[in-house]
């Protein structure tokens, strides 16, 4: 630490030299004791729900939820779901991102608002878009209709098509941006180079440019992932009951069946779920990068 | 170097990309003219034009308290949110202290943890505090949601200026509160005032936690856009959603601009 202890508001009150703590960092208490008391607590508490709920419930309320195959299908639909949106969001996404990379850094820049913008965008809203176009009696059924290319509405929404359009669209954000952090950082010098000792366009691209881009598909597919596992407006709008994921499960118990112990307890595997992920997704890419790219257009 | 051989992959690269954009952007573009329809349902093409459902939009006492409740939480939210984030920023970036990690974990864990058990936790504990059903409640809620964008962008702001400064006023016999209201403060605005726009936007369209903290007589417009989208939709929702998405993107593009600014020094 080099700066001087002066600099820091409250330095006079800490001793110099060899301390632990410096000044400033007592600047992040009340930020930390706000989310500890709003944010942590409740958390907690609900962890702690899970096995107090009913009175000694112990593993009771998992095991209730193991032995139900109808809850487990729930977990089985939300992996499902899960996995299918990520495909398609890395399959929309990468030659989105590679785009944005051989592009101008004009063009990038632009490329980049058009993630940034839907990103910050009312995920409501951006639900409700997807109902106008996929009802039966809505844009895209009755374009076809209209042209005589279908006799009668598709079904498109309030089944899985609908579902995974609907999120793979809201999440694809969370996989451009970090494919394109990992891809930018590819010095291009090294598929030319490829090109020019002959490999042929699409070799140089496999062998070169495609395994120094997959960190980014890696720490992208986890983190669409892990989000994906805890959507529930999206599923819930343009999902019938059959797609029933996780976080709509919650919700049910604790607003219709006022079974609280039950919801902690599926909470508490979706925190679990969602926390291994991610740490494994931190091993490659840094979450603050990615949430900072989000802020930034430049 | 020829670039020939790019040529085809190029175009269906761009062709690909166009794809993309569309389908990030067309869905909501779409919304837009369905709020100006003639038509009682929402159909498509609209069968004629009115402003009929923005009249409803602006009128209606459900939609209007929506509005109102809605602004308020937001720019509370954003108040609080620029002030704690500004706050952790500085201690988490200059701040030397054990157990950093965790507080920095601690701080960004409301961008990950799924947001129906935010919901449901706050729920719980906040209706024992009898905070539910209020604008502080969810302005509360919706800070502990905010904070992390603003650290993120006040954290960015703090490593690019130049800590010479800070420290030639002191040797000029600034005191730290003088310092950093004359020099730190003017030089990490841009961070904070975008991080203040980012935490706005993070509560004026913030859904699920507000669904579980507001009632019947404290309703914000996300909540009751979720309540008609549920059951008939006429096109006023269209109206509020294409309202909603301009308030949006005009935040957001400010929010960019302000980022953009070069400190003043």
């Amino acid at each position: 630490m080099t700066a001087p202890a002066t600099s820091a508001p409250g330095a006079s009150r800490r001793s110099r030299g060899g301390s632990l703590i410096n000044g400033w960092a007592w600047l992040a208490l009340p930020t930390v004791v706000f989310l500890v008391v709003f944010f942590i607590a409740p958390l907690i508490l609900m962890s702690i729900r899970s096995v107090t709920d009913p009175p000694g419930a112990g593993v009771a309320n998992y095991r209730e939820f193991f032995s139900s195959e109808a809850d487990v299908r729930v977990l089985g639909t939300t992996f499902y779901i899960a996995t299918i949106s990520t495909l398609v969001c890395l399959l929309v996404g990468y030659p989105y991102a590679y785009l944005m990379t051989i592009v101008s850094p004009r063009v990038s820049g632009l490329l980049l608002i058009f993630v940034l913008v839907p990103f910050w965008s009312s995920l409501l809203v951006r639900t409700f878009a997807w109902e106008v176009l996929l009802r039966d009696t809505g844009i895209v059924n009755s374009l076809l209709l209209s042209w005589g290319l279908i006799g009668a509405p598709l079904t498109l929404m309030r089944n899985t098509l609908g579902v995974i359009l609907g999120m793979s669209q809201i999440l694809l954000p969370f996989m451009v941006l970090p494919l394109f952090t990992v891809m930018r950082r590819i010095d291009p010098e090294l598929t030319r180079a490829a090109a020019n000792l002959g490999a042929p366009p699409f070799a140089a691209f496999r062998r070169v440019f495609l395994p120094l881009s997959l960190p980014g598909v890696v720490a992208g597919s986890l983190l669409v992932f892990v989000l994906a596992l805890g959507f529930y407006i999206t599923p819930t709008i343009l999902g019938s009951p059959r797609e029933t994921m996780i976080s709509r499960f919650i919700a049910d118990q604790v607003q219709t069946r006022l079974n609280w112990g039950l919801a902690s307890a599926m909470a508490v595997i979706l925190m679990a779920l969602t926390f291994l992920a991610l740490i494994a997704a931190s091993r490659v890419v840094r979450l603050r990068d990615v949430y900072g790219s989000l802020e930034d257009e430049t | 170097m020829t670039e020939s051989w790019r040529r085809p992959n190029r175009l269906l690269l761009a062709g690909l990309g166009l794809l993309t954009i569309f389908f990030l952007i067309g869905p909501s573009l779409i919304v837009i003219p369905m709020g100006f329809s003639s038509s009682k349902i929402l159909e498509f093409p609209p069968p004629g034009w009115s402003l009929e459902w923005y009249q409803k939009a602006l009128t209606d006492p459900s939609w209007t308290s929506g509005f109102v409740n809605s602004f308020q939480v937001a720019v509370v939210t954003a108040i609080v949110s620029a002030i704690l984030g500004t706050l952790a920023a500085m201690g988490l970036v200059r701040g030397r202290f054990p157990g950093k990690d965790l507080v920095n974990a601690v701080i960004l864990s409301p961008l990950i943890v799924p947001v129906i058990i935010i919901a449901i936790g706050m729920f719980a504990i906040y209706v024992r505090w009898k905070i539910t059903g209020s604008l502080v409640g969810l302005a509360i809620a919706h800070s502990a949601l905010a904070i992390p964008f603003v650290v993120v962008s006040v954290s960015t702001s703090l490593r690019t200026i130049d800590r010479n400064l800070e420290l030639a006023a002191q040797n000029l016999g600034a005191d730290p509160i003088r310092t950093f209201t004359r020099i730190t403060l003017p030089l990490i605005l841009p961070g904070v005032l975008a991080g203040f726009l980012f935490a706005f936007l993070t509560s004026w369209d913030e859904v699920v936690v507000a669904i579980f903290l507001t009632t019947a007589k404290f309703r914000t417009l996300p909540v009751e856009m979720w309540e008609q989208v549920r059951q008939v939709v006429d096109p006023t929702v269209a109206a509020v959603a294409t309202i909603v998405l301009a308030v949006t993107t005009t935040v957001l593009l400010l929010a960019f601009v302000v980022r953009r600014q070069a400190p003043v020094t």
